[in-house]
């Protein structure tokens, strides 16, 4: 966290740092803590899953939980898209399901252990980056294989007046294309902001407290602790927002490539 | 900002070990748990629909037997007045066939013993006649001697009765 001149860089927890080297056909796929952290997430997931595979007719507090999120994932689709929105319940909830467990895992209070640091594996462009070319490409493979080349239609929605055909299916597919961008910038921009003002506040928390004047732990240390705790309860807010936004989109946009508007 | 500025180095790293965890988040949980929970779910909500629709059919059926049974006891009730006003008909109508028996029986008897009594007011009413000649006759015989026959003497016994 302390960069080597005694400052507190907020940018040094998205640093990643191979833990075991590691080299494929000439590429280099370390292990590094943001891989520790997806694996983590996995068991996380696994475990929470597991939990609720008691099956009793009678839900238990775990089973129902487990429930609880998988029949919210269901619901979505199901407004959303339809009927036919069952078939992409698995994707929809895997989505969700890792992006909610990252961004929770990142808010783990791992620092307490000296020398381990938690680490936000959404807050990486290359993560949410594969994550929107997932939901969009399923869109696309969905779109066409429905639709064939149909789905252009798409891009004109019903009741365009003709005289405005030349403008409106560029709008169209340029909204339709900025889809992956948004998905993507979205979440990372969402997590690293809130990740990086935490920091900011943690450093004016333990900056004021290391000062000379004894006048500044008072009026910098305890105002930004206080607001760090609002800040972190905000921010795990944010968590399950972010992760509800992009399995909401993602949902809408099956029903796009699904339903064709 | 390591993200943008590790990119070049970290991105196949990144990409690598995100398609392992997702496609293994993909297939073991979505594809192999997730069913297995929703069919427990699925179970248990078919559950509680038959259970409902058998309660409901249940109640149906106890609304029914409820009202057929009214229906029964309105049967009943209606069967069993007919037959008791049926009953105090036949009563009331023997009871008159008796009454009317024994008063034509009574008034035979009393026919009869009318016609006995006129009989005998009829023999006792001759007697006294013939009483009565003989004894004018008699007294006839006493007081002047003259003989007077007993069909003579019935003819005035006769004439002084008729005339009372």
């Amino acid at each position: 966290m302390a960069g080597e001149s005694g400052k507190i860089d907020p940018m040094h927890q998205f640093q990643i740092e191979p833990l075991a080297q590691l080299n494929i056909a000439g590429y280099d796929v370390s292990f590094t803590n943001s891989s520790l952290f997806m694996i983590l997430v996995l068991g996380a997931l696994w475990l929470f899953m597991w939990g609720g595979m008691k099956r009793d007719l009678v839900p238990g507090r775990w089973q129902m939980a487990v429930e609880g999120v998988t029949g919210f994932v269901n619901n979505m689709l199901t407004s959303s898209v339809g009927p036919e929105g069952k078939k992409y319940v698995p994707l929809v909830f895997s989505l969700f399901m890792f992006i909610l467990m990252a961004n929770f895992m990142g808010m783990m209070p791992f620092g307490i252990v000296p020398g381990v640091h938690p680490f936000t594996v959404t807050s990486h462009l290359t993560i949410t980056a594969v994550l929107a070319v997932i939901s969009f490409g399923t869109v696309l493979i969905v779109g066409f294989w429905k639709h064939g080349l149909h789905f252009f239609s798409l891009f004109v929605p019903h009741g365009t007046p003709w005289w405005l055909l030349w403008l409106i299916p560029l709008i169209e597919l340029f909204s339709f294309l900025i889809r992956p961008f948004s998905l993507a910038l979205r979440l990372f921009v969402a997590m690293t902001a809130g990740h990086v003002l935490m920091k900011v506040l943690a450093g004016f928390v333990i900056n004021g407290l290391n000062a000379e004047a004894a006048w500044v732990p008072l009026v910098v240390s305890i105002p930004s602790f206080i607001l760090m705790i609002g800040i972190t309860l905000l921010e795990l807010l944010v968590c399950a927002i972010q992760a509800y936004v992009f399995a909401l989109l993602t949902s809408l946009y099956i029903n796009d490539a699904v339903n064709l508007h | 900002m390591p993200q943008i500025s590790q990119i070049l180095e970290t991105y196949a790293s990144q990409f690598f070990w995100l398609l392992i965890v997702f496609g293994l988040i993909y297939f073991t949980i979505g594809h192999g748990m997730l069913p297995k929970i929703e069919a427990s779910m699925d179970a248990r909500d078919r559950k509680i629909a038959d259970d409902l629709a058998a309660a409901e059919r249940a109640r149906a059926e106890a609304d029914n037997l409820g009202d057929s049974g009214a229906a029964d006891l309105t049967a009943a009730r209606t069967e069993a007045q007919a037959k008791s006003s049926a009953a105090k008909a036949k009563a009331a109508k023997d009871a008159d066939a008796r009454l009317a028996k024994a008063d034509a029986e009574i008034s035979i008897k009393v026919a009869a013993s009318e016609a006995e009594l006129a009989k005998a007011t009829a023999k006792a009413l001759a007697g006294i006649e013939a009483v009565a000649a003989d004894a004018a006759a008699d007294i006839v015989a006493k007081v002047s001697g003259a003989k007077v026959t007993s069909a003579q003497a019935a003819t005035a016994v006769k004439a002084v009765m008729s005339h009372g």
